[in-house]
């Protein structure tokens, strides 16, 4: 049982801190916790510490806008931990909907639904697309476009202000991960996961491979929701890349330790950056 | 140009016309979905909110207000509602905004969608200048407009005499009796919904229409000769006035009413 604990020690934590967010989030609309307000696209910490999604703001600005400082200093706020901790820390750590597209992975490979020959394979790019669109479509219609339909901040919202028939989205979504695409939406369409890859390139936390430990077994690549990043496992010692969303399901499932978290010199940097 | 050069070719092209495909499927569709969400002038939102079209690009859609006000009649717009998603607004049949005079809503916003520094008066919070919408009455249904005792909406509403009073006006049909007709004033009508929330017919007589479509306007064109300095707003005005000769009005005016068969002509040929 312990073991099992160890094993999905990143996995648990992970729950363990979405879960609490969800519920804090709750507590401060429902018994008026003031412990943090609002919801992901805009906070207050303690009444004080203010927090507002780049994205968000982004959109609003291309939407016109004004943007207040108090949304401005959020913004600072966020943009500086992730540049400290990798922007989609907040994928695996924070965001709701992974919950959703983990489940639907783990079932995926549980009903065999991997097979490589009948699967339909979309680009992993087409999320940077959908930043550029969002961004069109919000100057066009004047509203932040993604936010109006961001499964996040339905789950979010739907969590701490009641869903509306926003629920049935999230089972798409789902349907859509465990039918179509593993990981199609965190890992392909999300714009906000694109956007927290572009920004959280050069953070200086990183989950870190060490080759030299590496026995090849290959269970890394069975877990990791962004395959592609892990490329050079095995042959090479580098940090892993800005979409890793820094879930740590490679360190549980390594049976040889070879990766872990760690502060990245600029020198790593480079390296990383090179190949 | 060698022949598996052109098919890797024509495999891209076949790729990236599937990925347009795709893409003016999804833009198509998210776009329907945007123009569903775009400002809508019927939604009643919390106090010191911007014009609606601002108010919807503005709004980060983060809850505060909700979590703010004190007596929960605030939601935020989920998919379900006719609303732009995640915006605040307030029905004011289920719940009426109270009026808080420390303003909870408007002073949680952060993106001053709900607009502070308009409810600010002589340096002091003011909610009486919120303008959330204006209380209109069907004067079919309103008991009092029937002849029945009733005042409920004057009595709930926290600014009467002013927002709303009551107007005397004899009965003729019993001649005996007064009607009490509920009347509101725009220039105070805050839109807070606690005449709405009152009134006792089985759909509210009363109603808060959104002033984005309650909201008259007189125009320039008309001129109030018993208010001061009205009358000098034309004077500068040039009164030259050119007019076009049509068919009907190449006769004097005099001429052209004698003429009724030429009138009745005319309707008939236009
Ligand atoms: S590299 Fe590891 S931590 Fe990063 S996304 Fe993949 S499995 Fe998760
Ligand atoms: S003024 Fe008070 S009752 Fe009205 S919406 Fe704001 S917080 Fe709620
Ligand atoms: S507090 Fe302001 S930004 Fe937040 S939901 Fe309310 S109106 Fe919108
Ligand atoms: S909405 Fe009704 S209750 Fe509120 S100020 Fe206007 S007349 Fe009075
Ligand atoms: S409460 Fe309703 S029925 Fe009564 S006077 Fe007012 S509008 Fe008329």
């Amino acid at each position: 049982m312990n073991n099992f604990l160890y094993k999905h020690r990143f996995l648990l934590s992970r729950r363990i801190v979405q879960i609490a967010l969800l519920t804090i989030y709750f507590g401060g609309n429902m018994y008026g916790w003031t412990l943090l307000q609002g919801n992901l696209s805009s906070a207050l910490i303690f009444g004080f510490i203010p927090l507002s999604d780049p994205f968000a703001t982004l959109q609003m600005f291309f939407a016109g806008a004004a943007i207040t400082t108090d949304i401005l200093l959020g913004v600072l706020v966020v943009l500086f931990v992730y540049s400290v901790i990798g922007g989609r820390f907040f994928c695996s750590w924070v965001c709701p909907v992974n919950i959703i597209t983990e489940t639907a992975a783990w079932l995926r490979r549980k009903l065999n639904l991997t097979d490589k020959k009948k699967r339909v394979t979309f680009s992993r790019n087409i999320r940077y697309w959908v930043i550029v669109i969002s961004l069109g479509l919000s100057f066009f219609f004047s509203l932040a476009a993604f936010e109006m339909i961001s499964p996040i901040g339905i789950a979010f919202r739907g969590v701490v202000f009641g869903f509306g028939m926003g629920w049935l989205f999230l089972v798409a979504i789902f349907l859509f991960d465990l039918f179509s695409q593993s990981y199609g939406w965190c890992g392909h369409i999300c714009p906000l996961g694109g956007f927290n890859t572009l920004i959280g390139r050069y953070s200086i936390v990183k989950v870190v491979h060490d080759s030299d430990k590496c026995v090849h077994a290959l269970e890394c690549f069975k877990v990791c929701p962004e395959v592609e990043i892990l490329a050079k496992v095995g042959r090479e010692s580098v940090p892993i890349g800005g979409a890793c969303i820094k879930c740590g399901r490679c360190i549980e499932v390594c049976p040889s330790d070879a990766f872990e978290v760690s502060i990245v010199s600029m020198a790593g940097m480079a390296s990383m950056a090179k190949g | 140009m060698d022949i598996p050069n052109s098919k890797e070719r024509r495999d891209f092209l076949q790729k990236m016309m599937q990925g347009v495909g795709y893409g003016a499927l999804g833009i198509i569709a998210w776009s329907s979905y945007l123009s569903q969400s775009q400002a809508r002038n019927l939604t009643l939102r919390p106090p010191g909110a911007l014009f609606e079209k601002d108010f919807v690009r503005t709004c980060i859609r983060c809850g505060m207000c909700v979590e703010a006000c004190p007596f929960d009649i605030l939601k935020l717009a989920t998919i379900s509602d006719q609303i732009s998603i995640g915006t605040p607004y307030f029905t004011p049949r289920t719940e009426a905004c109270r009026l808080c005079p420390d303003i909870p809503c408007a002073s949680s916003c952060p993106t001053q969608a709900l607009d502070l520094t308009s409810l600010i008066k002589e340096n002091k919070l003011s909610i009486k200048s919120a303008r959330m919408g204006l209380a209109t009455i069907n004067t079919q249904t309103c008991l009092a407009y029937l002849g029945l005792q009733c005042t409920m909406c004057v009595r709930a509403c926290p600014y009467p005499d002013e927002a709303i009073f009551l107007h005397n006006e004899r009965n003729t049909r019993t001649d005996m009796h007064a009607f009490l007709k509920p009347v509101v004033n725009p220039d105070f009508c805050t839109g807070c919904g606690m005449c709405e929330h009152a009134c006792p017919t089985t759909v509210a007589s009363i109603t808060i229409l959104p002033l984005a479509i309650s909201k008259g306007d007189i125009g320039s064109h008309y001129v109030v000769g018993w208010k001061e300095g009205d009358e000098s707003r034309i004077e500068d005005d040039s009164t030259d006035v050119t007019l076009e000769k049509t068919k009907r009005n190449e006769k004097s005016v005099i001429d052209n009413l004698d003429d009724v068969e030429g009138i009745l002509k005319g309707l008939y040929d236009e």
